[in-house]
């Protein structure tokens, strides 16, 4: 892949039309959730609620926090296909064991995030392609949910079901707990020095290596934090849906890796945005049921609408990119 | 000792001394009995994910960062495709098998034009055709007459002396794949962008064509696939290509092609297919339950590719 670094300064085109294109690819995401926004404003005006939006966007919580996992992968440039039987292993963990034996549920999810971490030393030592690596720990996670929860069922911890069904007063809960995770991940990863290093790591990792940073550090790092919001986003999803089932997460491998590229991160280059991908995940939420359902569209078209919506946004995106250039 | 050193040089050998041990494996556990049913059952199956993992093998040859992902949603609308149009007539599989082959085609060439129009990656945009083409196979596989015929379930079925007669076309197949990629301006050609997609250029490779067939044959061989796992599993259904994802890669990379592109591999796409399917095989002998199975089928994956990667990507 011919990557090119980021921060490369367009020389061709005036600076005040590039700097215009990237303000606009910037905006991009969030250009797409109010589309979405209105889409849905102008079938169903009743919708936009507080409770109407309690509930279109209960399941964005889960999805924002594994689309945040696969965001820190693909920072390192590295990518996760086995999120969604990660968050399903959390899940039966989280309806098992942690309501059952608390401490033993916990040790079983920070040894979760252990292996992530070991995963991504295991990635970098051995130079594997993580595709592989992490397709055949999707299986990993899958037989071992199927083990801890052999059929649908369990029970979510009451202190967990009791903070996702929480109602704060005028701003939906999900609408805060969007804004909580956006405004940590940009924080750590956007503001803090070693939130740069981690995204030089994927951006330029033979200038780090030259620079002295621990290259296997930042890809154990990544890996950890993957892990760290896929436990998060299993058990969020489980305080939603009360109990769990060992294929409950299996959509959100795919629904992770669109949330990131629609919220405006780049495959290679350590391009990623955390309020983007929030965004994405919010967009994707949005638009995969409630819009469908206001518009008649049969269920069978959702997983389309999320293709169609990925396709649109980087077609967009192109159009922008071309002006940057 | 020259033989014995210049097979071990080769990289395909590891993957069918895999397919050897976990055969052994599993006779030793039954007392010798079944082994040669062992064999064909092995060789029907391992059929499916040859020919698809021929089509990710040149796809990924083509550099780091390409791969097909949209081969399991690929090889369920096919199999949809293929029994709508041979409606359960021997008359119509040729026809049918065709269909499947065009409609294949059909999306591997969508692929490469997102691929081109929109520059993303290969990752996202097989992806993002794959979200649309599994919204297409469910709403259009609905209520439909997806039962073969009955001349085609037999050809998909069919051995001689205890081979299977699709073994033997795909091993043909496979042969023919072997001389595209060695001995043709094509492969040589999928080859060299894969090691270098600039010096390609320069060497006068139109990397755009070559690409965009790559994907086209990719997609293709996925629409064929689809017509013959219906045919054999006498039926087709919206899930029957989900397990063909991880079987393509794994296969590829087992098999001793390289993932950093330029480096292919086609013999060890047979022998890793039949480790994968013997693999199954044996746990399904020893009796596990599907919880250990799908947990040491992960682990054996992911063991095998840290011995057999290590290798230095080429950026």
């Amino acid at each position: 892949m011919t990557a090119i670094a980021p921060g490369t300064i367009p020389r061709s085109s005036p600076r005040g039309s590039a700097a215009r294109a990237r303000l606009l690819r910037s905006l991009l995401p969030a250009l797409s959730l109010a589309l979405v926004l209105i889409a849905i404003a102008w079938l169903n005006p009743r919708a936009i609620s507080y409770f109407g939006f309690s509930l279109m966007l209960n399941l964005a919580i889960p999805i924002a926090l594994a689309t945040i996992a696969q965001m820190f992968v693909i920072a390192g440039n590295e990518l996760d296909l086995s999120i969604g039987t990660f968050v399903g292993f959390v899940g039966c963990v989280t309806a098992t064991w942690l309501k059952d034996a608390p401490l033993l549920g916990v040790i079983v999810l920070l040894g979760s995030i252990g292996v992530y971490a070991l995963l991504g030393a295991l990635i970098h030592l051995r130079n594997l392609p993580s595709i592989v690596v992490t397709l055949g720990m999707s299986f990993v996670w899958q037989g071992l949910a199927i083990l801890v929860l052999p059929k649908p069922g369990g029970k979510a911890p009451d202190w967990l079901l009791a903070l996702m069904s929480f109602k704060p007063p005028f701003i939906p809960f999900p609408i805060i707990a969007a804004l909580v995770i956006a405004a940590v991940v940009h924080f750590g990863l956007m503001r803090t020095s070693y939130g740069v290093i981690l995204r030089g790591s994927g951006g330029n990792p033979a200038a780090l290596r030259r620079a002295g940073w621990s290259l296997l550090r930042t890809k154990i790092v990544l890996f950890a934090l993957t892990g760290l919001f896929g436990v998060l986003s299993g058990m969020a999803l489980i305080g939603i849906t009360t109990s769990a089932d060992a294929n409950i997460g299996n959509g959100y491998t795919l629904l992770a890796i669109a949330g990131v590229i629609l919220g405006g991160g780049e495959f290679v280059g350590g391009r990623v945005s955390p309020i983007g991908a929030v965004l994405g995940a919010l967009t994707l939420a949005l638009a995969a049921s409630p819009l469908l359902t206001f518009m008649h569209i049969p269920p069978d078209w959702q997983v389309a609408a999320n293709g169609a919506i990925l396709i649109i946004v980087l077609a967009a995106r192109v159009l922008i990119s071309r002006r940057e250039r | 000792m020259t033989l014995v050193k210049s097979l071990a040089a080769k990289p395909w050998i590891w993957s069918f001394l895999g397919a050897l041990l976990v055969w052994l494996a599993t006779i030793s556990f039954t007392g010798g009995y079944g082994g040669g049913g062992m064999v064909t059952a092995a060789l029907s199956l391992a059929v499916f994910t040859v020919i698809v993992g021929v089509g990710q093998m040149f796809v990924i040859t083509l550099g780091p960062g390409n791969v097909d992902l949209s081969l399991p949603a690929n090889i369920g609308l096919a199999s949809a495709v293929a029994m709508k149009v041979m409606g359960g007539s021997d008359s119509m599989i040729v026809v049918g098998l065709l269909a499947a082959l065009a409609c294949g085609a059909a999306i591997g060439a969508v692929n490469y034009l997102l691929i081109w129009a929109l520059r993303i990656p290969p990752i996202i945009a097989t992806l993002s055709a794959s979200f649309i083409i599994q919204s297409i196979d469910i709403s259009y596989g609905r209520g439909l007459q997806i039962k073969p015929p009955p001349g085609f379930a037999d050809f998909a079925n069919w051995q001689i002396l205890g081979i299977p007669v699709l073994a033997i076309l795909t091993v043909l197949f496979t042969i023919a794949a072997a001389i595209a990629l060695q001995r043709m301006i094509y492969g040589r050609s999928v080859l060299a962008i894969g090691q270098n997609i600039r010096a390609a250029w320069l060497a006068g490779v139109n990397v755009g064509r070559i690409r965009f067939l790559t994907y086209t044959l990719s997609g293709a061989l996925g629409g064929i696939d689809g017509a013959l796992l219906a045919g054999y599993f006498r039926g087709a259904n919206v899930d029957i290509g989900n397990e063909y994802l991880l079987a393509s890669i794994a296969v590829v990379v087992i098999g001793g092609t390289s993932v950093a592109g330029g480096k292919a591999n086609v013999p060890g796409v047979w022998g890793a297919a039949l480790f994968l399917v013997l693999l199954l095989t044996m746990l399904n002998t020893f009796g596990v339950s599907a919880g250990v199975r799908l947990l040491l089928t992960g682990l054996i994956i992911v063991g095998v590719i840290t011995v057999a990667g290590g290798e230095k990507a080429i950026r």
